[in-house]
């Protein structure tokens, strides 16, 4: 039987933006190895829930874990703990535009992880041939096309080989083949990686392909209405959800 | 194919109003004004549109309204008469009631209300400016043990940035102060025959007083504006959030290179200047107001003692170390929009600007109790 704490934990976080309720009581736990869905229409509040999780923004309320060790009530050191074991895809990729995609890569192994540069180049050259950009060492950020920005910036989250991956809204801007091979990856890490995936998407076909647990905040009542498998919600979850997931046909 | 004008009437039969719509409705015409009273009375509203030419959203308005009229007098409505695209665009318009508001949404305060949110945004930043500062001292103590976490790559290129890059405008404005200064001067001194003393008039109101402020002044605008610009763009790409997620110390890693740039190029700028300054007196002096060169140049030295160069040095360090602290500041606390990168960049030269002012003020009081 295992009893380790889940790897994230959320208990009646509430989020506020100055006088602002942004959603109020969200309760969920993440385990190891689930790619766990944050959805929910425009405005919802997606993207600010996924801020407190990677610690950017603090709660007005409650609390967030992982694995029993409480993010934002800790202390600095065990605050920064945690974050280096995440790592996170934004959604507009935010490589470090004034470095080449190597040393974007390369920055967090040589500040962090205190490898030799030598090492962290050929750990950043490996970095970007399993994101498909094999020879784009020296490119800078502005020089490439957004699906490769965000690969590239995948490639960045994975750098200090986290074991819970973020990814913010991964296929917005894509086209539909970038998005499907960004999927495709993103199943290949869980796999390969044994990592923990949380994505905020409001993409079916992103939705229903790889995520196996999910989230639903609802704008109109400031809080989640339901969580679960996206394919057991599609069929049987509330009316609201039900019409997400179905793009309003039932 | 001939343009007819719009035309719209409406009839009223046994209490059934026609509205007659007619012509070429564009919104580039003039389009007729109906008096809609005439529906206030009638059970319902119908549309004759034979006569319609072509027609483009200038119609659709028309008729909304028309339709707002009738729902208002309870007053049936007909839409049968009207073109099929146009039916589809009205339910399109109306399928979705305009939103009811319950908090009242003000866009434009009254003088009163803006100038409190300035001061409540001006208060609640407090907190947030003062850990920006208390960040940097941080930084700066890790850097005086060398435990600061920057890139020597990233410094260098500031300082380049910061420094011989600006050297152009310096030198013409320090140049053009020079001889503005001299001038000035001589307007006065001729008078008495004393020419000679331009040489002190200009060697020590430069290199004491405005070749730090000039410099100061040309950094808020060149560099300050550039800090907060880049700062600002970093933030609206989510880039200083990715060294948060890092868990990297961004004020090492962004804010302090830009800092020690600035405090190294800051008073080798103002040396700089204040010679420029200096020949541009001493080109005026001999070209127009017969001074010899030499006499100048000994008067000058004579002037010249190592504490005024240190005093302008002194103060080109502290409006550098301002400049840096106004652009990084304002660039940190940057929205996440482009008008945000905008307000954030004129902020920073008007806050480096208004620092140097005090500083100025501050330190010229201070040297002057000091005897120095």
């Amino acid at each position: 039987m295992n009893t380790a704490p889940p790897v994230i934990a959320v208990e009646e976080l509430t989020m506020r933006y100055g006088e602002r309720l942004i959603q109020r009581d969200l309760s969920f736990t993440v385990n190891q190895g689930d790619i766990f869905i944050i959805m929910g229409g425009s405005g919802c509040g997606k993207s600010t829930l996924l801020r407190h999780l990677i610690g950017l923004q603090e709660p007005a309320s409650g609390n967030v874990r992982f694995s029993g060790q409480d993010l934002w009530r800790g202390d600095d050191a065990t605050r920064t703990a945690i974050q280096r074991r995440c790592g996170v895809l934004f959604q507009s990729g935010a490589l470090w535009s004034s470095l080449t995609l190597s040393e974007n890569i390369m920055l967090p192994m040589t500040e962090i992880a205190a490898l030799k540069p030598a090492i962290a180049r050929e750990l950043a050259a490996v970095k970007l041939a399993l994101v498909g950009l094999a020879g784009f060492e020296d490119f800078y950020p502005s020089e490439i096309s957004g699906g490769m920005k965000k690969r590239a910036a995948l490639a960045r989250a994975m750098a200090l080989d986290p074991d819970i991956l973020f990814f913010d809204e991964p296929s917005a801007g894509l086209d539909p083949l970038s998005s499907a091979h960004l999927d495709e990856l993103i199943l290949e890490l869980r796999a390969s990686l044994g990592a923990t995936i949380v994505v905020v998407t409001h993409e079916l076909a992103s939705i229903f392909a790889i995520g196996n647990n999910s989230l639903f905040l609802d704008a109109d009542s400031k809080t989640m209405i339901a969580g679960g498998n996206p394919n057991t919600l599609a069929l049987s979850g509330p009316d609201t959800v039900r019409a997400f997931l179905n793009r309003g046909k039932s | 194919m001939t343009d007819r004008p719009a035309s719209a009437e409406c009839q009223v039969d046994a209490s059934v109003a026609i509205c007659r719509l007619a012509g070429d409705w564009r919104t580039s015409q003039v389009l007729p004004v109906m008096d809609q009273t005439k529906i206030g009375g009638c059970t319902a509203l119908s549309f004759d549109c034979h006569e319609l030419g072509e027609w483009d959203s200038s119609l659709l308005v028309f008729v909304l309204q028309m339709t707002k009229t009738a729902e208002q007098n309870n007053c049936r409505l007909d839409t049968a008469g009207l073109p099929a695209g146009l039916v589809r665009l009205l339910q399109l318009a109306r399928a979705v009631p305009a939103k009811a508001q319950t908090d009242e949404v003000l866009h434009e305060d009254g003088v009163l209300e803006y100038v409190g949110n300035v001061t409540l945004a001006t208060w609640w930043r407090i907190p947030q400016n003062l850990a920006f500062i208390g960040d940097l001292t941080q930084s700066l103590g890790r850097f005086v043990t060398g435990k600061a976490r920057y890139q020597r790559a990233n410094l260098l290129l500031f300082i380049e940035d910061a420094g011989p890059r600006a050297l152009p405008i310096v030198s013409l404005i320090s140049f053009l102060v020079g001889t503005i200064l001299a001038y000035m001067g001589a307007a006065q001194l001729t008078l008495l025959g004393a020419q000679i003393y331009i040489a002190d008039l200009v060697g020590i109101g430069m290199v004491r007083e405005i070749a730090a402020l000039m410099t100061g002044i040309i950094l808020a605008g060149r560099t300050g504006a550039a800090y907060a610009a880049q700062l600002g763009t970093m933030q609206v790409n989510e880039e200083i959030d990715a060294f948060r997620t890092f868990g990297l110390p961004v004020s090492d890693f962004l804010v302090l290179p830009r800092f020690l740039a600035l405090l190294v190029m800051a008073p080798l700028l103002t040396l700089y200047a204040g010679i420029v300054g200096v020949a541009a007196g001493m080109l005026i002096a001999t070209t127009v107001f017969d001074v010899g060169a030499f006499a100048y140049f000994n008067q000058t030295v004579k002037a010249l003692t190592l504490t005024h160069f240190a005093v302008g040095m002194i103060k080109g360090t502290v409006y550098g170390a301002l400049v840096a602290l106004a652009g990084c500041l304002c660039g940190m606390r940057c929205g996440r929009s482009a008008q945000a990168v905008g307000d954030a960049t004129t902020a920073a030269v008007v806050l480096g600007i208004l620092l140097i002012t005090i500083a100025a003020s501050l330190l010229t009081m201070v040297f002057q109790r000091l005897g120095i």
